[in-house]
């Protein structure tokens, strides 16, 4: 219980271990401790910024689905209305080709016809002959009478 | 352990309470002294050795572990020891911050250094009482009190150390002038009452180290008689009195080495302030 030396021994001491404290043990675990709050404080905002980024990404998404199906739409009706076209198209095509078709139809019946008559005539008038020289017995010279005949034959 | 039917109680408490005392006496020269009558008479030139052996172990035990775990310190994730570590250190740090007012990054390492380096010393009055003693005694050394923190010598140093700071501090942030016009003109700002104000701030401000070194001393010296006391009672009774104590001793310890840290925060934030 006496006061000595210790005292100025404990002083001495007490310094050393002060400065050693202050040199050699306070830093490297100050800074650890700083840099890891510092990574804690980057690594939670890297995960808000994240999330924030996740929430415009689903809503460009939910946009783009929106724009897409409206797209799709849009094409499906166009094709609706271009099928509806073709459709039409075809169908006044094929109307114009029946038409066309009955046209030509009816144009070579004519002709038939008109050849038929003139086969007709011809025959009529060959017939006619005939009959007239049966008559007359040979006394009609075709040759003579030819371009009566001929007459004959157009006015039938 | 009770100390055995030839020694009286009085003697045993003596015993314990007794450093082991290197110094220079009267007649034998520089020596070990060989009783407490020796050691009184060697006056101020003698060194406790079991104080300053201790408490310097315990000092380096501490500077050991910390910078272990500094010099491994990693900003990922921290093993046990640095978690220990870095409790005690954001603790101190926390302490400090919410404790000192002024800009000084040593004051956060003193505080650090004195909570860790005095909880340790206290520490060692968890050891059994007799332990120690009687194994230095097997060894020829005839005195040997482990806990550095039951010699007033030792909290005294510290205090002195911490006071030293204080005035160091005092005279750097306000100069010479400065810190003697605020022991003059405080509390009462008047020229007639400069000396009444200096008679009052001296003794306040020596009083500083005084009361820290001596709350630390009293309080552990204290426990320590009462653990001498208990270890001298029947054996049924040591166990069941010991253990209480033992573990009321560990707030004790804790409180203790927490009040010295804040006090002398505390002190030197002062130091640090204008008025």
């Amino acid at each position: 219980m006496n006061i000595n030396m210790t005292l100025i021994g404990q002083t001495i001491a007490f310094a050393i271990f002060v400065w050693f404290c202050i040199k050699y043990v306070w830093p490297p675990i100050s800074t650890a401790l700083h840099e890891r709050q510092k990574k804690i404080a980057d690594g939670l905002d890297a995960a808000s910024r994240a999330s924030r980024d996740l929430e415009l990404a689903q809503e460009q998404a939910s946009q783009t689905l929106q724009e897409s199906k409206e797209q799709a739409s849009q094409i499906l009706e166009q094709a609706n209305k271009r099928s509806a076209q073709i459709v039409e198209e075809a169908r006044e095509q094929a109307r114009a080709e029946g038409e066309r078709l009955l046209v030509g139809a009816r144009a070579e019946i004519d002709q038939e016809m008109q050849r038929a008559k003139e086969d007709l005539r011809a025959q009529v008038s060959h017939l006619a002959v005939i009959g007239a020289e049966r008559i007359l017995e040979g006394s009609v010279d075709e040759k003579a009478h030819r371009k009566l005949l001929d007459e004959l034959a157009a006015e039938l | 352990m009770a100390a055995g039917n030839e020694v009286s109680p009085a003697y045993y408490i003596q015993h314990h309470l007794q450093n082991l005392t290197f110094g220079k006496h009267p007649e034998n020269g520089w020596s070990l002294a060989h009783s407490a009558e020796e050691a009184r008479e060697m006056g101020f030139w003698a060194i406790h050795l079991d104080t300053m052996g201790w408490s310097i172990a315990m000092g380096l035990l501490f500077i050991w572990v910390f910078r272990k775990a500094g010099k491994v310190a990693t900003t990922g994730v921290p093993g046990t020891l640095q978690n220990i570590v870095e409790m005690v250190f954001e603790f101190v740090e926390n302490m400090t911050r919410a404790t000192f007012h002024g800009k000084n990054s040593k004051i956060a390492p003193l505080a650090l250094t004195l909570f860790v380096w005095i909880l340790f010393m206290n520490t060692l009055k968890i050891l059994p009482v007799d332990y120690f003693p009687e194994l230095f005694k097997r060894l020829g050394v005839d005195y040997m009190k482990i806990v550095p923190t039951t010699d007033p010598n030792a909290t005294l140093g510290m205090a002195f150390g911490v006071f030293c700071l204080i005035i160091y501090y005092s005279i750097k942030i306000k100069g010479v002038g400065g810190f003697a016009k605020e022991l003059s003109f405080t509390p009462f700002n008047h020229w007639a009452l400069i000396p009444f104000n200096l008679l009052l701030e001296v003794v306040a401000l020596l009083v500083k180290p005084f009361s820290l070194a001596m709350r630390l001393f009293g309080n552990m010296f204290a426990g320590e008689v009462i653990f001498i006391l208990i270890a001298l009672l029947p054996f049924w009774a040591i166990w069941l009195l010991d253990v209480p104590w033992a573990i009321f001793h560990i707030l004790i310890i804790v409180l203790q080495a927490f009040i010295f840290t804040v006090l002398s925060v505390v002190y030197l934030s002062s130091a640090h302030e204008h008025h």
